[in-house]
């Protein structure tokens, strides 16, 4: 339980390995059109240590959300592997599956059951797991709800009676109760204020150094992410474009999209104004992605070879050869970086 | 507010352009009557940005369609003074407010995806808009939406003008509701939310052109957000609301710089803020949640919440002046006032 801080050395097995996951969704198609396919996650690989968070950022449509349910086993996978534990998921029924690994969604109102008590909701995994007589079930769902800050009469009341911090304490009640090793955290604040935002990133925080978690984090609020990462991977367009610890991609990000941004990030200084970060319009249409690069028809310095060749993911030293530490590789996919 | 000498703003020489007393929005509900706007004062200055900031349920919405009368029909509005630029909104009649609805005072909506019509061309939408108005010619009406989706930043705006809302991202989407705005150039607009839905990337690229279009225009905009970033940047003045109340008004600096409500404090503490709070360090959340607005609330509204909480916040604070232009509803507000770097204690911690 004290172990809260393991280093990414090779000796720790890693918790989570994603390698060259991809998902391609085929849409339309019909008499008349042919199908277009969506590459939504495109090659993905990524190495979680035990015991870290790793930040996961990107816009909305980069393929995010898509990563999160393959490795919940909500989608399959149309090629590659999950490892977790070091072992692979490929072929692992859901409900072992369930037992390493829980999300905690965003939305804690469309999340809970409105029919049910906050007991039975928390409880539901150890019911379908056939863990413990009832008798133990109802003790741990007790034990849970004290531990996720909620009090005892909570576990009478129905998801309509709670606001919606208190829902999000219930969602991460009832991802905990199983004991994972992972959990997968998307957008876990964003539909919470601000006053409520601190107090469930709080509790994440705790939780994970009670119970030693890794956190698979998605979010777009890149002060949250800052907050919360050891790690961080920013995606665009199915793809990993950077990955790096916090310190790597906060302090020098080499990725053009990565630089801008932490550049749209607004922080409450007065008197700065909105920055101009200079990228076009949203972006392009994913079932006809940019040759080259995807980033290039966005990029400020983009030069004729980011049209030509895709850059690859590949390991960086910093430019000023300045170590960040341990195992701290970083990989970045820029013709230019 | 507005008679006081300090004058920030050079456009001094006539009286502001809104200027709100003791709005008050009730809803009947099933357990009683919610206050969802409780008394609230404040104005706008012609060409200037103010933020109302808050949290959900604080009545800023409220404030906001209040200001439109665009209530839901069951909804009480009452104030001492709704004035728009000499017209009363109180007992305006709704015929020639809705000739100002759109006019003079235009809205931007969260969701632009609702806010449009799905069944009718963008083309047709943006002219209507000022046709609706203004005696103009087609032609004439087509040439202002087709400047103004240009000056918005859309590329091929002509082919645009024939496009369906459903054919476009929400970032244009919202850059068409800005331009449909404009269409009458109005003095005041109010923009409720307007970047939530968008990526960060997109939402700078919004506002800065909301702030450069504000300036061309010499447009006052009441721009309603939670996000105290957003605030930060782009706010002239910021009035802070909390359960139906504006517990402070500041000017953007004056706010950032020395808080004085608790409240206001709490909400700056509790935002991770890079190069202040320390990583992975507990943040100082404000513990409890908003009290219920059904019935009155005695004393602070912030009072269950608030650290500093003493007898005295049982008598409710009156909105008062800490220095210059800047208000605040707290009996120690003189108190807090001082301008202590607040993230300093948060590494600490």
């Amino acid at each position: 339980m004290t172990n809260t801080t393991s280093p990414a050395n090779s000796m720790d097995p890693l918790a989570l390995e994603l390698c060259a996951l991809s998902k391609t969704f085929k849409l339309g198609g019909g008499m008349l059109h042919k199908p277009q396919t969506l590459k939504a996650v495109n090659e993905v690989s990524l190495r979680v240590p035990r015991g870290q968070v790793m930040g996961l950022v990107g816009e909305s449509g980069c393929g995010k959300s898509t990563l999160a349910k393959m490795l919940l086993g909500l989608t399959p996978p149309s090629s590659g592997d999950v490892l977790i534990n070091g072992k692979a998921i490929v072929n692992a029924n859901q409900k072992a599956l369930a037992r390493h690994i829980q999300p905690i969604f965003q939305d804690p109102y469309s999340s809970l059951n409105p029919r049910q008590r906050i007991a039975q909701i928390v409880g539901l995994p150890l019911r379908i797991h056939a863990l413990g007589t009832p008798r133990e079930q109802a003790a741990k769902v007790d034990q849970m709800l004290d531990l996720v800050g909620l009090p005892k009469r909570a576990a009478q009341q129905y998801p309509g009676q709670m606001s919606g911090g208190q829902r999000q304490r219930v969602a991460i009640a009832r991802a905990l109760i199983m004991r994972p090793d992972l959990v997968i955290c998307d957008e876990p604040t964003s539909a919470l204020d601000v006053s409520i935002q601190a107090q469930i990133l709080n509790l994440l925080l705790d939780l994970k150094d009670e119970f030693g978690l890794t956190y698979l984090f998605i979010s777009h609020d890149l002060a949250v992410v800052e907050h919360l990462a050891d790690r961080l991977a920013v995606m665009y367009l199915g793809q990993i474009v950077e990955e790096g610890t916090r310190e790597q991609i906060f302090t020098a990000p080499r990725h053009p999209y990565t630089q801008a941004l932490l550049a749209s990030a607004l922080t409450p200084e007065p008197g700065l104004g909105v920055p101009d970060i200079g990228l076009g319009a949203g972006q392009p249409d994913p079932t006809q992605p940019p040759s080259g690069c995807a980033f290039h028809p966005r990029c400020p310095i983009a030069q004729p070879q980011c049209s030509e060749q895709t850059p690859k993911l590949s390991a960086i030293t910093h430019a000023s050869g300045q170590a960040f530490g341990k195992g701290s590789q970083a990989r970045v996919a820029c013709h230019l970086a | 507010m507005s008679n006081l000498s300090t004058a920030e703003h050079s456009a001094a020489t006539s009286s502001p352009l809104l200027t709100v007393k003791q709005l008050r929005v009730d809803l009947p509900v099933a357990k009683g009557t919610l206050h969802a706007v409780r008394g609230i004062d404040f104005h706008v200055e012609r060409g200037e940005m103010l933020c109302l900031v808050g949290e959900s349920g604080c009545g800023k919405s409220m404030t906001s369609l209040a200001l439109m009368g665009l209530l839901p029909r069951k909804a009480q509005v009452n104030a001492d003074c709704l004035n728009f630029d000499g017209v009363d909104l109180l007992t305006v009649p709704e015929r020639e407010r809705s000739n100002l609805r759109g006019a003079r005072m235009a809205m931007i909506f969260q969701e632009p995806m609702t806010a449009l019509n799905p069944a009718y061309t963008l083309g047709n939408q943006l002219s209507e808009a000022l046709r609706r108005h203004q005696r103009v010619s087609r032609q004439a009406a087509h040439d202002r939406a087709l400047y103004l989706l240009k000056r918005v930043g859309i590329s091929a705006a002509e082919e645009r003008m024939r496009q369906y809302p459903h054919q476009l991202s929400g970032g244009l989407r919202q850059r068409v509701m800005i331009a449909m705005a404009l269409m009458c150039e109005p003095d005041l607009i109010i923009a409720d939310e307007p970047t939530t839905a968008l990526d960060v990337t997109i939402q700078a690229q919004i506002l800065h052109l909301l702030r450069d279009l504000q300036q061309e225009f010499g447009t006052a905009i009441i721009f309603i957000t939670h996000d105290l970033g957003v605030v930060a940047r782009i706010a002239d003045r910021v009035a802070v609301m909390y359960a139906g109340e504006v517990i402070e008004t500041a000017s953007a600096q004056a706010l950032f710089k020395a808080p004085s409500h608790p409240y206001t404090q709490g909400l700056l503490r509790c935002i991770p803020t890079p190069g202040k709070t320390l990583p992975g360090s507990r943040l100082q959340a404000i513990p409890g949640v908003v009290p219920s607005l059904v019935g009155k609330i005695e004393g602070c509204a912030f009072c269950n919440r608030c650290d500093q909480a003493d007898e005295r916040c049982r008598t409710t604070p009156p909105l008062q002046a800490v220095a210059g232009e800047h208000f605040s509803r707290c009996h120690f507000a003189h108190q807090l006032a001082s301008p202590a770097p607040l993230n300093d204690q948060e590494v600490t911690s």
